[in-house]
């Protein structure tokens, strides 16, 4: 073998020049991290606005929206939504939410930013492929977008795209055309981009660690970071090649999704035997993974802050780690359990409740540690470990409806109604928003070099904790009451006695939304006006706070850190403060996990 | 509301049981006791050898999908028709096969032209490159005259589900493909300029091995199934 193979391999570039060096095409991790953040957040303000729409036309099915005949005078005349807008408005909601927002803020943006700093390296394996990932991934938000001004309409299928009537074309209705095939194109388009950044953040993990980081030396973060990677590159792998058979039924003719004799708008179609069902079990074998590639870095964002608060390690740092480990390996034997209606064999039904329920095993363990070790402690009540504590609580009540929702018998009851929208909206929607909320108040300070405003940070969270309540326990409400989901009015018909509750979760999701403006101007003005951060403000241990704020382009100034500690040692007696940075060489006794109870 | 901070907890360090066993393995305490942390030893390989395992991986991943997703769609209709294979796809299989070890001949003489150094033209590990280069671009072209015979036989995309598959299968391969002459193009270009790394071609050949395995692979399942 030679020389160089031996060699730890460091990808080293020279400081950007120029603008679009520097901040536009970058291969800085940093910068990539910071886009990632932007496009989330651009995403994340219009998902939200959808979603005001929707409820707003659930509640005052015939009024105008203000300005709405401008934006849409097609889809909208004089501003009242039609229907198959508001399944439009539906599909976009969360296509735009579960893929640029989900996907992208707690995983790709933190984790570009942060994952190479926490394990010592000064930058992320390949780079290149890391500035392509970001820009593939602006790519398909582009096409996204597009499908909100073609003819026909954006598309109505739902952000799950179910064939056949995804895969028939415009015969099939208002938006199943051109917008149709700009989602396939979209999402393709995001699979190719977050396979490139999976395939960055497994190497980097694995390879660019610096001396003395061994794979439990890192910290959670990282860990949840590392595990998503391990689900995506293999949950997007499976999404690609589904969205291309779907494209090619759309356009080329084939029949990989389409039934024979398949009659839509009273016309048979030119199609032959195929499988509609093939697409659910490939997009879910997709799309329940999904849900751990969005939960699993909040887990490991808030596990850091809690820790970093409570100042003092969870009960159990490996327990956590293989705990977060068996969730990625369960969420691939479950995707069956989103078809027990689809017409599955019942006996499949069967064999995919039984993973479900075993998957709440290791959901139960991480709340356990996580609210077990909180018992006693005298936590830091900081903005961020409010929202950690908010995302232990929303992922608690939003898990504990998946107990029923795992059972076939209950499901067949539920499925398709407003208790599962309630269910995944609180446990995976709003609880990994709390994440990146956690770490945005958590980490911004580093990322911005200036501090967030305290006070603004607690009142957003107060209002963003009882609002994220007020709007989702009602559904499951409906649910058990009958409400189905995707439907664009309930005038005239049995549902009409549930308006009220409707009306308050309208109520409650404007009065929430607007409450996140206190967080966008906190966002926007402490970045320019906020108070100079220091290079270790939360009294953290991990590598991130050994540099300065914002870090230098190379992370580490050249000088490559070498890591003698465990990443969490809080609360250790002899130290000159209550912590130990993980570079520090000082050779204080580790405290061992039995002592810290 | 004031942020509160309360004094944090002071936790005596404890001997952990069977003594304070450091640098004595576990993930706890890996500083040897005294000694420099360089005895821990680097032993991460190199990034890119790493990385395309993993593309192996993903790729591996997309193929089992569209594999079963063939296998679904032929077992749950009766309209899969069968259709004579492409003859010349047999051949296509042996000049992908050759190019595999094309591209280990040249993978051999690298050891022996780095310490010899390019004076020594008839050690360079070039032509071989090339050499493998010329057989990716007869494969591709030779699966590209199996779609031609196909297409005589009146077998389009649309055709048949069988037809549809068999497009897709060997489409997908050959940008695969493609994408791995790229790869060799790059090592080649790197191998000219002298600033070539042992890792790089390592990658490169790892990937071009495995393009070979995967097409002997869909070869089966196509001839098996179509």
């Amino acid at each position: 073998m030679d020389e160089t193979s031996q060699a730890p391999y460091v990808e080293h570039h020279t400081p950007p020049q120029g603008f679009i060096r520097n901040y536009v095409f970058s291969v800085d991790h940093k910068i990539i991290g910071k886009q990632y953040y932007g496009l989330a957040l651009v995403a994340v303000l219009i998902g939200m606005v959808l979603s005001w729409l929707m409820r707003i036309h659930l509640v005052w099915p015939n009024s105008p929206v203000p300005g709405l005949k401008w934006l849409a005078h097609t889809s909208a005349p004089n501003g009242v939504i039609t229907p198959e807008y508001y399944l439009s408005l539906m599909t976009m909601h969360g296509t735009l939410m579960v893929f640029f927002v989900l996907t992208n803020a707690p995983f790709a943006a933190f984790g570009n930013y942060f994952l190479p700093i926490q394990i010592g390296a000064e930058d992320m394996a390949f780079p290149r492929f890391n500035m392509m990932s970001f820009w593939i991934t602006f790519l398909a938000f582009c096409f996204l977008i597009a499908a909100f001004f073609v003819g026909d309409g954006p598309p109505i299928s739902g952000w799950t795209a179910y064939a056949p009537l995804s895969a028939v074309g415009a015969v099939a209705g208002p938006g199943q055309g051109t917008g149709q095939t700009l989602w396939g194109l979209s999402i393709a388009t995001f699979c190719i981009a977050s396979l490139l950044g999976s395939l960055n953040f497994i190497s980097t993990t694995l390879d660019l660690r610096a001396r003395g980081m061994t794979l439990m030396r890192m910290p959670l973060s990282t860990w949840a970071w590392f595990i998503t990677a391990c689900i995506a590159l293999l949950a997007f792998a499976v999404l690609l090649p589904a969205c291309g058979l779907l494209i090619l039924d759309r356009l080329a003719g084939t029949s990989f999704f389409i039934p024979a004799n398949l009659v839509v708008s009273d016309q048979i179609q030119p199609h032959s035997g195929g499988s509609p069902l093939l697409w659910q079990h490939l997009f879910w074998f997709f799309g329940h993974p999904e849900v751990y590639i969005a939960i699993l870095p909040a887990m490991g964002i808030v596990s850091h802050i809690l820790i970093n608060a409570m100042r003092r390690p969870m009960l159990s740092h490996k327990v956590l780690i293989y705990s977060m480990m068996s969730l990625g390996f369960l969420s691939y034997m479950v995707w069956g359990h989103h078809m027990f209606v689809s017409g599955m064999n019942p006996l499949s039904s069967l064999m995919f409740s039984f993973p479900t329920l075993v998957i709440t095993i290791p959901s139960t363990i991480l709340t356990l540690i996580w609210i077990g070790s909180l018992y006693g402690c005298k936590l830091r009540i900081t903005s961020a470990s409010l929202f950690a504590l908010g995302f232990v609580s929303l992922f608690v009540s939003g898990g504990v409806s998946g107990f029923f929702l795992a059972q076939p018998s209950i499901d067949v009851l539920l499925h398709a109604t407003y208790f599962v929208v309630g269910h995944f909206h609180l446990v995976m929607g709003v609880a990994a928003i709390f994440g990146v909320f956690a770490g945005t108040y958590f980490w911004f300070p580093k990322m911005f070099g200036r501090m967030m405003n305290e006070k603004l940070g607690k009142l957003h969270f107060w209002l963003t904790f009882a609002g994220a309540y007020l709007i989702f326990m009602p559904f499951h409400y409906l649910g058990m009451a009958g409400n189905v989901r995707r439907y664009s009015a309930f005038v005239d018909d049995y549902l009409l006695p549930l308006m009220p509750v409707h009306r308050f979760i309208t109520i409650a999701a404007l009065a929430t939304g607007a409450a996140q403006l206190i967080f966008l101007y906190n966002l926007i003005h402490s970045r320019f006006r906020g108070k100079p951060a220091a290079q270790n403000p939360w009294e953290a241990t991990s590598l991130e706070w050994t540099v300065p704020s914002p870090p230098p382009w190379d992370n580490f100034g050249g000088k490559i850190p070498v890591v003698y500690h465990d990443p969490y040692q809080y609360g250790i007696e002899g130290a000159t403060d209550d912590y130990v940075m993980q570079n520090d060489p000082k050779n204080i006794p580790t405290v061992p996990e039995e002592g810290l109870r | 509301m004031a942020t509160t901070v309360h004094e944090p907890p002071k936790i005596k360090p404890r001997a952990r049981k069977g003594g304070t066993g450091s640098g004595g393995g576990g993930w706890r305490d890996r500083t040897p006791r005294g000694g420099s942390v360089l005895a821990l030893g680097d032993r991460s390989p190199a990034a890119s050898k790493t990385g395309v395992w993993v593309g192996i991986a993903a790729i591996t991943m997309s193929f089992a999908a569209l594999t079963s997703a063939l296998v679904v769609r032929q077992g749950s209709a009766t309209d899969w028709r069968h259709f004579t294979f492409p003859s010349i796809l047999y051949l296509n299989s042996l000049v992908l096969l050759a190019s595999s070890f094309t591209l280990e001949f040249a993978r051999r003489r690298f050891a022996r032209f780095a310490i010899l150094g390019p004076d020594e033209p008839s050690t360079s590990p070039l032509r071989w490159l090339h050499a493998t280069l010329a057989l990716g671009l007869l494969f591709v072209g030779g699966q590209y005259v199996a779609w031609v015979q196909l297409r005589s036989q009146g077998l389009y995309l649309a055709t048949n589900p069988s037809s549809s598959f068999f497009y897709v299968l060997t489409a997908v391969h050959a940008l695969h493909v493609l994408g791995g002459m790229g790869g060799l193009i790059y090592v080649s270009s790197k191998l000219r300029r002298s600033v070539l790394r042992k890792n790089t071609l390592d990658a490169a050949s790892h990937y071009w091995h495995f393009m070979d395995i995967l097409w002997l692979y869909l070869f089966l399942l196509l001839w098996m199934k179509v």
